[in-house]
């Protein structure tokens, strides 16, 4: 398996297996556009969103390590003392949560002592959390000017690095595709909005940016003898590069899901909801739609912002133009020619119509001689010194 | 030498990275022999059990506090926790507005009284002062204690200072002798005429002004015994000087503001000016005309800050129209702070707990352990699947490689928690969790990168040389956006997020210093160990798991075909194909004598290919004119000194 996941991996890398990501990115924009209008909808249908009691403000607690898990016990407990009706849970083996409303001091010492009594714990054993009504607005707040600061900085970043203010921008693009799915898929699950979920929301923006880069970083090395080469067209020269990385790709997304896999399956099996439950459901399902919009939708969408420039679509013809006069039949996604039964072939040479077959190979070889000398006095020297 | 170069570098590398271990462990170790660090990183409240409030000072509409008013709440909160005699609590700033009080246990109803209680300044006169003899020696012993524990005093020493300080107690407690009673002191003659008449001092004021001992720290009873219109009995935690002071003569809102500066006639000098606001100036003006007409401590007035002697300067002058000089012996860093403590005093700050989680030390350690246990069968999954993708790569390198990963991040946590009071809490442990799959993602870039070296056919040796080129490129690009992410978040953020990003910036660093300093060193020595570089079966390298139909089958056997080379030099000699000839490495040697073993090794199939052909062409030359002199074809001798290294 491994072997065969390596020999795919080889096959893409040589072109001679492709996915179109690039060729049939109409596809995958209508697909991100479907889900994005989804991902917006499913809110308002459903009615919003779940947010935790950081959000909403509240009281919250919850006994550790008791032996009755009995739910009536702690309605009960905050009934007397404020005559609430408070949401009590069992959300894992020996852990009750309760929720309720907002309490002042004392009602909260005296819910914390009734479910001492009730449930037979010691005061070590309670923890509760207040939240005061603007708690949630205030981190939400920050978190937006965090965010801001952050998307303004690695724009600027990715502009001076790629030295090309499209890929700035067709990652951005793609990062609110990520934000947007995995706000939908919140929605439409259900979990719960904690401030640990928007830890984990930024996360992704992070993980989901790194990704990006990863694949433009290739894209870009691809990129950079495109016009020294009349074999490939730019849409080819992406694409091959999407492929090549796409065995990094799965890899590195598997790498990133196992530990937050298991801090979300374990953890979350054991302990119930907490910080690390919400910091790793908001990772798990970033990471997987962080690494799919890098494939189908910020590529993409850099090859679709590109692909117009006066000098590419030039390339991208004479190079058509070439393959018709060089008789290659049919050329991968990748641009890797293939022969009849599939293999792959080299290109054959570029056709020279002024000089015919036999001249051109005695012509090669003092182009060969003038190369090497040139290069080899360059080397004579280096060896000496 | 080409062979020699590399392993040179990756030894000066590794031996880097070694000490740099030994550096970090050797002062933790250190630290921990002195009994000033220890092994396991501090945690936070969430793991280990305790209360964290989250604070936001309330102000009256319209005002805002600054940075310095914030760090005065901070101080005034610490004092208050201090004395409440709580151990450890930590009180910090968070953002613009927040001040975060870390408690060990569940404070009780007074400490969040406490804690929420505003912080007010007032102007009272003077009635009576004395020196408390306790308190600065106790101060003196504070001082000891604190050279002691930064090492500037030797243990001897030391004991020898505690022994003397025993000794001075127990004289001053021989010369104060009994505690004094109401019943030693007169009666008042009469009801008090103004706020500074002794007539306020009752007999059981007196006992307890004689009795009073200073301290850093103010009571919760004594808090509540003070009243604006009654006298209250206090102290200067700088000096030990103990107050019994007069009602309000001028409460602390009526600070219009207050600046320090140079003493105009003696420059040099510094003083502190108070303006207070017309309602100030009337009542300040009342009490100054008072206060210069009497002498001695009767002509002092003192500014109480949360119940303490901040400043008790002499009325040197009837001040009628608000504004007041305090000269005295100020060091500049002295006004600066009573300038920030009169201005803060100006504004009567209360605090509303904005969020406040109690957790209990069973849900800490539960929460711990199970961070711990999910960390390691993350970790376990995350090495089973490397060796299941790279095989004996992964056991050389991935493995060892997030060994020396996990050592670096644990003791840089110790140690920023020896230095820094870094506490690991559990949105850190998510962080740290996170950050395998990114220190993995290293491996994977740099591993795919040299595999694709591989294919175009380069030896091992060259595609590690020319992958780890590419490959950090990739891995420095792409880890800065982690950074900058970490750093965005740990400015802005509250709450618990803040320690979720340090441990990802700080992974995100160890882990440029991990590949860097452990990984690409190891790699390029692992490259010219047969077992990798002849690409065996289970190394990860060997051409069914790199899925190259033909590789590398020892002895210079190459043979590959259909490369897409992103060099398009390379591209222009494939054009030219020509299957290559399976020669064993010595027929290559006897062919191209010229070339070294190494050499070859790190060309690519197009370079080697060229050089065969260049061979060709002069083998043929010569067999065509023999007579032709040899000098002509010295400079292609070198051919593959032009080759790419």
């Amino acid at each position: 398996m491994a072997a065969g996941f390596a020999q795919a991996g080889n096959q893409l890398y040589t072109g001679e297996r492709s996915y179109p990501f690039i060729q049939r990115s109409r596809i995958w924009f209508v697909a991100a556009a479907l889900i994005i209008i989804a991902s917006v909808a499913v809110p308002f249908i459903r009615g919003g969103f779940n947010f935790g009691i950081e959000f909403t403000g509240g009281s919250e607690f919850t006994v550790s390590q008791t032996e009755t898990t009995d739910v009536s016990i702690g309605e009960e407990v905050v009934a007397e003392v404020a005559g609430q009706e408070a949401v009590v849970t069992n959300i894992a083996p020996q852990t009750v949560r309760v929720q309720t409303e907002e309490l002042d001091d004392t009602e909260t010492l005296q819910v914390a002592e009734g479910l001492q009594e009730g449930y037979g714990v010691g005061s070590d054993q309670i923890s509760s959390t207040y939240i005061g009504p603007v708690w949630g607005e205030h981190i939400s707040q920050q978190m937006i000017v965090g965010l801001v600061i952050f998307l303004a900085l690695v724009a600027l970043y990715m502009t001076a690095y790629f030295r090309t203010w499209t890929m700035s921008v067709a990652a951005l693009a793609g990062l609110g595709f990520v934000v947007i799915t995995t706000v939908g898929i919140y929605a439409a699950t259900d979990f719960e909005v904690t401030p640990s979920a928007i830890i984990g929301f930024l996360t992704i923006l992070s993980y989901a940016l790194y990704d990006t880069m990863v694949v433009f970083d290739k894209i870009r090395e691809n990129l950079e003898p495109l016009h020294d080469q009349k074999d490939q067209t730019f849409a080819e020269r992406v694409n091959l590069a999407v492929n090549q990385t796409l065995v990094r790709s799965v890899n590195t997304s598997v790498v990133g899901i196992l530990p937050v896999g298991s801090i979300l399956f374990i953890g979350a099996g054991l302990l119930g909801a907490g910080t690390l439950r919400d910091i790793a459901l908001a990772l798990f399902t970033g990471i997987i739609v962080g690494t799919i919009a890098t494939i189908f939708v910020q590529a993409p969408l850099y090859a679709f912002m590109r692909r117009r420039d006066p000098a590419i679509r030039e390339h991208t013809e004479e190079v058509l133009r070439l393959r018709q006069e060089r008789g290659i039949g049919t050329v991968t996604h990748s641009g890797t020619p293939l022969d009849e039964n599939g293999k792959p072939i080299p290109f054959p040479p570029l056709p020279e119509p002024e000089i015919d077959e036999d001249e051109a190979e005695d012509e090669g070889i003092p182009d060969w001689d003038a190369l090497i000398v040139a290069e080899s006095v360059g080397g004579d020297d280096e060896r000496r010194s | 030498m080409a062979q020699s170069k590399p392993v040179r570098k990756a030894r000066a590398a590794l031996i880097a990275l070694f000490v740099l271990l030994f550096a970090m462990g050797g002062t933790l170790l250190y630290g921990v022999t002195q009994d000033r660090a220890q092994w396991a990183p501090l945690l936070a409240l969430d793991l280990e059990g305790g209360t964290q409030m989250v604070l936001a000072p309330q102000v009256e509409t319209g005002e805002e506090i600054d940075d310095e008013q914030l760090e005065q709440a901070v101080e005034i909160i610490r004092q208050r926790v201090d004395g409440t005699g709580v151990a450890e609590a930590e009180i910090t700033t968070q953002g613009a507005e927040n001040i975060v009080v870390s408690l060990p246990g569940a404070p009780d109803e007074e400490t969040r009284e406490l804690i929420q209680a505003p912080a007010d300044m007032q102007f009272r006169p003077v009635i009576q002062t004395r020196q408390d003899p306790f308190y600065l020696t106790e101060l003196m012993r504070d001082g000891a204690q604190a050279d002691y524990e930064a090492g500037e005093m030797s243990e001897e020493d030391y004991q020898e200072w505690l022994e003397d300080y025993e000794e001075e107690i127990a004289q001053l407690e021989e010369e104060e002798g009994e505690e004094a009673v109401p019943e030693d002191f007169p009666e008042p003659e009469g009801e008090p005429e103004n706020h500074s008449d002794p007539n306020w001092v009752t007999p059981e004021l007196a006992a307890e002004f004689e009795n009073y001992r200073c301290s850093q720290d103010v009571s919760v009873e004594e808090r509540d015994q003070w009243d604006d219109d009654e006298p209250m009995i206090t102290c200067d935690p700088r000096s030990g000087e103990v107050f019994l002071l007069g009602p309000v003569d001028v409460p602390g809102e009526n600070i219009d503001d207050a600046t320090w500066g140079t003493h105009q006639q003696r420059p040099g000098e510094y003083v502190v000016n108070v303006r207070f606001d017309s309602e100030g100036a009337d009542l300040f003006s009342e009490s100054s005309v008072r206060l210069y007409g009497l002498s001695g401590d009767q002509n002092r007035f003192a500014a109480v800050l949360d119940g303490h002697v901040v400043t008790s300067p002499t009325m040197n002058a009837p001040i009628t129209d608000g504004r007041a000089e305090i000269s005295g012996s100020f060091t500049e860093e002295e006004a600066e702070s009573l300038a920030e403590q009169l201005r803060y005093g100006s504004l009567p700050l209360s605090f509303s707990i904005e969020s406040e989680e109690q957790i209990s030390a069973t849900l800490g350690a539960d929460q711990l352990r199970m961070g711990l246990i999910a960390g390691i069968i993350g970790l376990l999954l995350t090495a089973g699947y490397a060796i299941y993708q790279y095989r004996a790569l992964a056991l050389a390198v991935t493995i060892p490689s997030l060994v020396v990963v996990g050592l670096l991040t644990w003791w840089a946590i110790s140690l920023l928690g020896w230095s820094d009071g870094y506490r690991l809490s559990l949105a850190g442990i998510a962080g740290l969790i996170l950050s395998i799959g990114l220190t993995a993602d290293s491996f994977v870039v740099y591993f795919e990168r040299v595999k694709d070296e591989l294919r175009e056919g380069r030896s091992l040796a060259g595609a590690v040389e020319s992958g780890w080129s590419r490959a950090r490129r990739t891995i420095l690009a792409s880890k800065a956006v982690n950074i900058i992410a970490a750093v965005v978040l740990y400015l802005v953020a509250v709450g618990n997020v803040r320690g979720f990003a340090f441990t990802l910036g700080l992974t995100a660093l160890i882990d440029v210093i991990l590949v860097f300093l452990f990984t690409h060193p190891l790699m390029q020595l692992l490259a010219r160990r047969k077992f990798f570089a002849s690409g065996r079966r289970f190394s990860g390298l060997s051409e069914k798991e790199l899925g190259v139909d033909v590789l590398y089958r020892g002895a210079g056997r190459f043979a590959r075909r259909n490369v897409v080379y992103s060099d398009p030099e390379a591209v222009g000699a494939m054009a030219a194909d020509a299957p290559e000839p399976d020669s064993a490495s010595a027929d290559r040697s006897e062919e191209l004598p010229e070339i070294s073993e190494e050499e070859w090794a790190q060309m690519t199939i197009a370079e080697r290919r060229r050089a065969r052909m260049e061979r060709q062409r002069r083998h043929r030359e010569e067999t065509d004119d023999v007579g032709e002199s040899q000098s002509a074809h010295t400079p292609a001798d070198a051919t593959a000194g032009g080759g790419e290294r």
